[in-house]
C-alpha cells in the first residue's frame, strides 16, 4: 500500500517505511544509538530527497528517543545529571556547527566532507571498540583472570570542577561531558546526526561510565539535539515531512521495544562487540561508496522558478 | 537529414507562439480539430500511485495527429563526478534554465514520417527537439555531454518518455491516447498540445490546461510547513515526543 508524503513529494510503500523505522528502532532499543546515521542513506535510497531524508529522520528520531529514555528510566538506567551536563556543551558545540555547515556549504563539497569525516569517525570507533571488547571476552574466558580496573587514572582526573556523578558511579570534572558534549555538538550539526554511535563510545571509554546506564543517557541527550535540529530544519529549509516521521516513528517504536528487552539481555561485552561490527560495516559501506565507480556519475539538483 | 527552412533556436518560441497564435486566429473554417481531457485536475493524496489521464477527440478528415504535454519548467543543475585522489567527487556542474518538469510525446504515427525535423524542432516534438539550454559561456560539446546525461535521468525517473506514446484512431475521425503520470509527478500547471498534421505540416493546434495539485491533508500538511515553518517544527517535534510517550506506555502494564 502506497502512502504519498507532502513534503517529500513522493509515494512509498507504507510498510516499506514501517520496515525501516523497526529495524532503526531495533537498534536504538538495543544500543541507545539513534539510528540516524543508518535511516537517512536507506531513506535516500528509496527515493526521499536527501534534504527531506537528514531532516525527517531527525524528527523520528524525536519520538524514538523520547520512548527509549523512559524505558530506560524505569529500570533506573538514565544519568539525568550527566545528559544535562552533556547537553550543556552539546548545544554550546551545534552553534559552532551551525557556523561550520554553513561555511562548508559556501566552499562546495558538502556532502564530501559527510562522507569522509563518517568514514574516519566510524572507522577509527569501530577499530577501537572491536579490540576493545575482543580483548574483554578473551580475558572472561580464561580462568583466573584478574578483574579490570573501573577505569584508569590520568590528567583528566587533574582537572578541576570535579562532579559527582552518583547513577554513573563517578566523581570526575564537569568539563569533561562538557567538553565531551561540544564536540558532539559540532559534529551532530556537521553530518545531521543525533550523534549516539559517537557518544555512546565516548561515554564508555573516556568518561568511563557504566554500559548499562550509557544508553538512556546519551538517548536523553539525542532528544533535545534532534529536537533542535528539526526545528532549525523547519524553520530555514522547510524540509521536515511530518508524515514521513510519524510512519517511521509507529514502526521504530515496536522495533525499540523488542530491542531494548534484547539489550538488557545481552552482556556488556556482547552489546559492544555488536555495536563495533554494526559501526565498522557502516564505515566499509561509506568508504566502498566514495571509491567505486558510481553507477551513474551524474547527478541533478532542480529548483522551483 | 535534410537542412530545414525553419529557422529554430532563439527565436524558436516567439514563432512557436506565433504559430499557435495563427492556428488559433483561424476559427473561420469549420473546427479542424477538438479535442479533450477526461480530467483536468489530477489531485495528489496519500493514496496517490500515479494516474493516468485520456486524451479524446476529432479531426475534420484524414491527418495524424501528435500530443505533446509539458509541465512547468525548472531550472536544473547537473553535475557529474569525476575520480579525485581516488574518491569520486562532484567536479563539473551545468547549469540549465527552463527544463520542462515533465514531458511526454505521443503521435498516431512515428514523428519523423509525420513532421520535418523543422517542425518537430518548433513544435517541440520528442525528446530530441526539447533544445535544452545551458548558462552561456559553457563549451557546446559539454552542453550537450550534460543534456543527455539530464535527459537519461528523467528518462529513468519516467518524467521523460522513453518513447513516443501512441495516438489511436477509431476510425477516421476520433482518436484518443494516455497519458501517463508517475508517482513523483511534479506539481504544477501542464500544458497540453495537440496538433494536427497533413502532408507533413501541423494545421491545427489546441492546448488545454490540466492541474497536477496537492489535495486534502497532504496539502495542509505542505501549506502549513510552507507558511508558518516555525510553528510547522514545533508541532513536528511536539507530535514526535507524544508518540514516543504514548509508545512507551504499554511497558507498565507488562
Amino acid at each position: 500500500m502506497d502512502i504519498y508524503l507532502p513534503i517529500a513529494e513522493v509515494s512509498v510503500d507504507i510498510f516499506v517505511l514501517l520496515g525501516l523505522g523497526g529495524v532503526v528502532g531495533f537498534l536504538t532499543g538495543v544500543f541507545g544509538v539513534g539510528g540516524g546515521f543508518l535511516l537517512t542513506p536507506l531513506l535516500i535510497f528509496i527515493g526521499v530527497p536527501p534534504t527531506v531524508a537528514v531532516a525527517s529522520s531527525a524528527n523520528q528520531l524525536v519520538g524514538a528517543s523520547v520512548s527509549g529514555v523512559l524505558a530506560y528510566w524505569r529500570r533506573g538506567n538514565v544519568d539525568f545529571k550527566m545528559g544535562y551536563v552533556l547537553l550543556a556543551g552539546g548545544l554550546a558545540g551545534s552553534f559552532l556547527g551551525v557556523w561550520i555547515f554553513t561555511l562548508l556549504k559556501q566552499l562546495g563539497q558538502i556532502e564530501l566532507t559527510i562522507s569522509l569525516s563518517y568514514v574516519l569517525l566510524l572507522g577509527t570507533l569501530g577499530a577501537m571498540m572491536m579490540v576493545e571488547s575482543i580483548r574483554t571476552l578473551l580475558r572472561l574466558h580464561r580462568p583466573g583472570a584478574t578483574r579490570r580496573k573501573l577505569h584508569q587514572h590520568n590528567w583528566m582526573h587533574g582537572l578541576p570542577l570535579k562532579a559527582r556523578f552518583r547513577r554513573s558511579k563517578l566523581y570526575i570534572s564537569a568539563l569533561l561531558p562538557i567538553g565531551l558534549g561540544f564536540v558532539i555538538g559540532v559534529l551532530s550539526a556537521i553530518l545531521g546526526i543525533g550523534g549516539g554511535f559517537i557518544l555512546v563510545p565516548a561515554m564508555i571509554y573516556m568518561l568511563g561510565m557504566p554500559t548499562a546506564v550509557v544508553p538512556g543517557t546519551s538517548l536523553l541527550q539525542i532528544i533535545f539535539v534532534a529536537a533542535n535540529v528539526t526545528l532549525l530544519q523547519a524553520y530555514t529549509n522547510h524540509t521536515v515531512d511530518a508524515v514521513l516521521a510519524l510512519v517511521l516513528l509507529v514502526g521504530g517504536v515496536i522495533g525499540a521495544r523488542i530491542g531494548s528487552r534484547f539489550g538488557t539481555r545481552l552482556r556488556g561485552e556482547q552489546l559492544r562487540l555488536l555495536l563495533a561490527l554494526m559501526v565498522l560495516a557502516v564505515a566499509a559501506k561509506l568508504a566502498f561508496d566514495l571509491t567505486v565507480r558510481p553507477a551513474d556519475p551524474y547527478s541533478i539538483a532542480s529548483e522551483k522558478e | 537529414m535534410s537542412r530545414t527552412v525553419l529557422p529554430v533556436g532563439l527565436s524558436g518560441w516567439c514563432l512557436h507562439l506565433l504559430a499557435l497564435s495563427f492556428l488559433w486566429s483561424a476559427p473561420a473554417r469549420a473546427e479542424a480539430l477538438v479535442a479533450d481531457l477526461t480530467s483536468h485536475l489530477i489531485a495528489i493524496t496519500t493514496g496517490f500511485s500515479g494516474a493516468s489521464v485520456v486524451l479524446f477527440g476529432a479531426i475534420d478528415g484524414p491527418g495524424d495527429v501528435a500530443v505533446v504535454v509539458r509541465g512547468p519548467d525548472r531550472e536544473m543543475t547537473v553535475r557529474r563526478k569525476n575520480r579525485i585522489a581516488g574518491i569520486w567527487v562532484n567536479s563539473e556542474e551545468v547549469t540549465f534554465a527552463n527544463v520542462p518538469s515533465f514531458y511526454f510525446v505521443s503521435a498516431s504515427r512515428p514523428l519523423d514520417e509525420i513532421v520535418p525535423p523543422g517542425a518537430a524542432a518548433l513544435y517541440r516534438l520528442g525528446v530530441s527537439s526539447l533544445q535544452i539550454k545551458a548558462e552561456s559561456g559553457t563549451p557546446p560539446e559539454i552542453v550537450d555531454r550534460f543534456a543527455a546525461a539530464l535527459i537519461e535521468t528523467q528518462q529513468r525517473a519516467r518524467l521523460f518518455p522513453n518513447s513516443v506514446g501512441k495516438v489511436n484512431f477509431i476510425g477516421e475521425r476520433l482518436f484518443r491516447t494516455t497519458i501517463e503520470f508517475p508517482t513523483n509527478v511534479p506539481t504544477g500547471t501542464y500544458l497540453v498540445t495537440v496538433y494536427l498534421v497533413r502532408d507533413k505540416d501541423v494545421v491545427s493546434g489546441q492546448t488545454t490546461p490540466l492541474v497536477v495539485s496537492k489535495v486534502g491533508i497532504d496539502a495542509d500538511v505542505f501549506g502549513f510547513a510552507v507558511r508558518q515553518p516555525g510553528l510547522y517544527g514545533v508541532v513536528a517535534v511536539v507530535t514526535a515526543m507524544v508518540a514516543g510517550w504514548l509508545a512507551s506506555l504499554p511497558f507498565r502494564s507488562s
